[in-house]
């Protein structure tokens, strides 16, 4: 919290991030992108066969 | 002085019905809620049928402006005669236009709101097994907690906060509209492509939130059509020489709890602020509807949009200085509007989540829809390489706010959890302890067959021979467990309840 604070102290612009903390930044990235792995694989078992009909089909008239 | 922040939140359900083309949604609807509503022991209590909202005190067309001479606007109408029921934990539960909606109860901090948020989840997944047994086995109903189905239509999920009567509207609109515009970085649940005519998937392949584009208008009463940024609708449910109700139409549903927990937590400070006479409100926008759109439309957060007073701002650096002036505010007049230990949380919780979304979005990818939702679609692209033009990525899209637990892919996206399933599972039928819903929830659970019919603010009973007797409830911080529960506990029967409460 308190690094995280100092970075928005320093450098409020947001063309100024992420980068100077490569090392831990790439750690905790590939755990993210394995997750996402596994996410994916599961989103491809769940998802909606017939994804067309399914898009074009869903239509909710009378919404406040 | 700031008054308790007490909020509930009401959400149109998407509808579907699959194994069929021959449905409507308002039978569908009807049919879902009946079917919850006679598997639920508790809201039914061995009654054929469930009590019945009573529409007494209604009076949507009530415009908080008072105008001087009637505006050419339609004021919503009320529609009385579908399913309307009263549930056990104070809920609301209904068919609005073509739409099912649940009600939260009074809560009265934004904690309590994400259970309770979470309970109508639960109970919107137990209404789709309870129509299961009523249609034919081939058929199924399915839920969605979005807010457009992106082909134009969208339907709501609207914020509602207790605010003091003696608040000038005007400075509500001042200072709400600022907060409305910039906390969509956090409040958004995220959209494939826009749905204003003529912008296509090169301008806006994906934006942050799904009503922005439905809003036309600064300010109004109406919420169907010409949508306004701050909702005029003057409905207090509520002693209104002492209160009003702030209805939010802006928001979008959110699927992950903390976007919900800040969405209502930061608004509750909002306000508070407001009623302390503590918000500088001289960031105003100079074009809030285009803000508004712009907002949603800037992934990259960086975009400065102009200031009424000259020069401009990101909604970034708006919601940072929202921020500054809590902490200030918070340290001069206290958090007890907002509750104490809630409130510590919501200022801790917002100024992780800024500091996140300035330095890397992905980073608060278990906490915001709308950044959820772009790392599932963006990795499906890479590995199925695709682009937005992909009716797969708007399938995905539309799943993302699937109620069923087994296709849901928010409940797969990694989100934060505030609170406990097990106690959400409770809070299907026990009501908030700390708010009037407390009275409501608990009559309803010992004396429902005596019950006629139930309001926001006052409760119908029938004691067989005298006439109905109407007990008010205006006074939404009384009816607690704390005020009535040991004299609930202790009547045996409705007349002694009503004796005791001399009513």
């Amino acid at each position: 919290m308190a690094e995280r604070e100092q970075i928005r102290k320093t450098k409020p612009r947001k063309d100024a991030v992420v980068s100077d903390e490569a090392p831990a930044v790439s750690e905790s990235g590939e755990k993210l992108k394995a997750e996402l792995d596994d996410l994916l694989d599961e989103i491809d078992d769940v998802l909606e066969t017939n994804a067309e009909d399914f898009v074009k089909s869903y239509i909710q008239k009378g919404g406040q | 002085m700031a008054i308790p922040k007490i909020v509930g939140v009401e959400t149109e359900l998407g509808i579907m019905v699959r194994g069929t083309n021959e449905w409507n949604p308002v039978s569908a609807s009807s049919l879902l809620i009946n079917a919850y509503v006679g598997s639920d022991p508790g809201s039914l209590d061995e009654r054929s049928t469930p009590v019945a909202w009573d529409f007494i005190d209604e009076m949507p067309g009530a415009d908080a402006r008072e105008l001087s001479e009637p505006e050419f606007s339609m004021p919503p109408e009320i529609e009385t005669h579908l399913v309307n029921a009263v549930l056990t934990n104070g809920a609301r539960y209904y068919v609005d236009h073509a739409h099912p909606e649940v009600s939260t109860p009074e809560c009265r901090d934004a904690l309590s709101l994400v259970l309770y948020d979470r309970a109508a989840e639960l109970i919107a997944e137990d209404s789709m097994e309870a129509a299961r047994s009523v249609l034919p086995p081939e058929q199924e109903i399915i839920l969605y907690k979005d807010n457009t189905d992106r082909k134009g239509n969208a339907y709501g999920t609207h914020e509602n906060y207790l605010v003091d009567r003696s608040l000038p509207f005007g400075q509500i609109i001042a200072g709400c509209t600022i907060h409305f515009v910039s906390r969509q970085i956090f409040t958004g649940s995220g959209k494939v492509g826009s749905e204003l005519p003529g912008v296509g998937l090169d301008n806006v392949p994906y934006q942050i939130t799904q009503r922005a584009e439905h809003f036309e208008e600064e300010v109004g009463l109406e919420t169907t059509l010409k949508r306004p940024i701050i909702n005029t609708r003057d409905e207090p449910h509520a002693d209104s020489a002492r209160y009003r109700r702030l209805h939010v139409i802006v928001g979008d549903a959110n699927m992950a709890q903390v976007a919900t927990f800040l969405k209502v937590g930061t608004t509750s400070i909002v306000l508070s602020m407001l009623e302390d006479h503590a918000m500088d409100t001289s960031m105003a926008l100079e074009d809030p509807v285009r803000a508004l759109h712009h907002v949603s439309h800037d992934l990259s957060l960086a975009q400065p949009m102009k200031l009424a007073k000259g020069g401009s701002a990101t909604a970034l650096e708006i919601q940072w200085d929202l921020f500054r002036q809590a902490t200030e505010w918070a340290g001069r007049h206290g958090l007890a509007s907002v509750g104490e230990e809630t409130g510590k949380l919501i200022l801790e919780r917002w100024e992780q989540l800024l500091t996140g979304l300035e330095t890397d979005p992905s980073s608060v990818a278990d906490q915001v829809d709308w950044i959820a939702k772009k790392r599932i679609l963006d990795g499906f692209c890479d590995r199925h390489s695709c682009d937005w033009s992909d009716l797969r990525l708007r399938a995905l899209d539309l799943q993302y706010h699937d109620l069923r637990q087994n296709k849901s892919l928010a409940a797969r996206a990694g989100l934060e959890v505030l609170v406990d399933d097990a106690d959400a599972a409770l809070a299907k039928r026990e009501p908030p302890p700390d708010t009037r819903a407390y009275f409501r929830g608990k009559c309803l659970q010992k004396f429902s067959e005596s019950i006629v019919a139930a309001n926001w603010d006052s409760i119908v009973f029938d004691v067989g021979d005298d006439p109905l007797r109407r007990v008010p409830m205006l006074e939404p911080t009384r009816g607690t467990m704390e005020h009535v529960g040991a004299l609930i506990e202790e009547s045996a029967t409705v007349e002694e309840l009503l004796d005791k409460l001399g009513a």
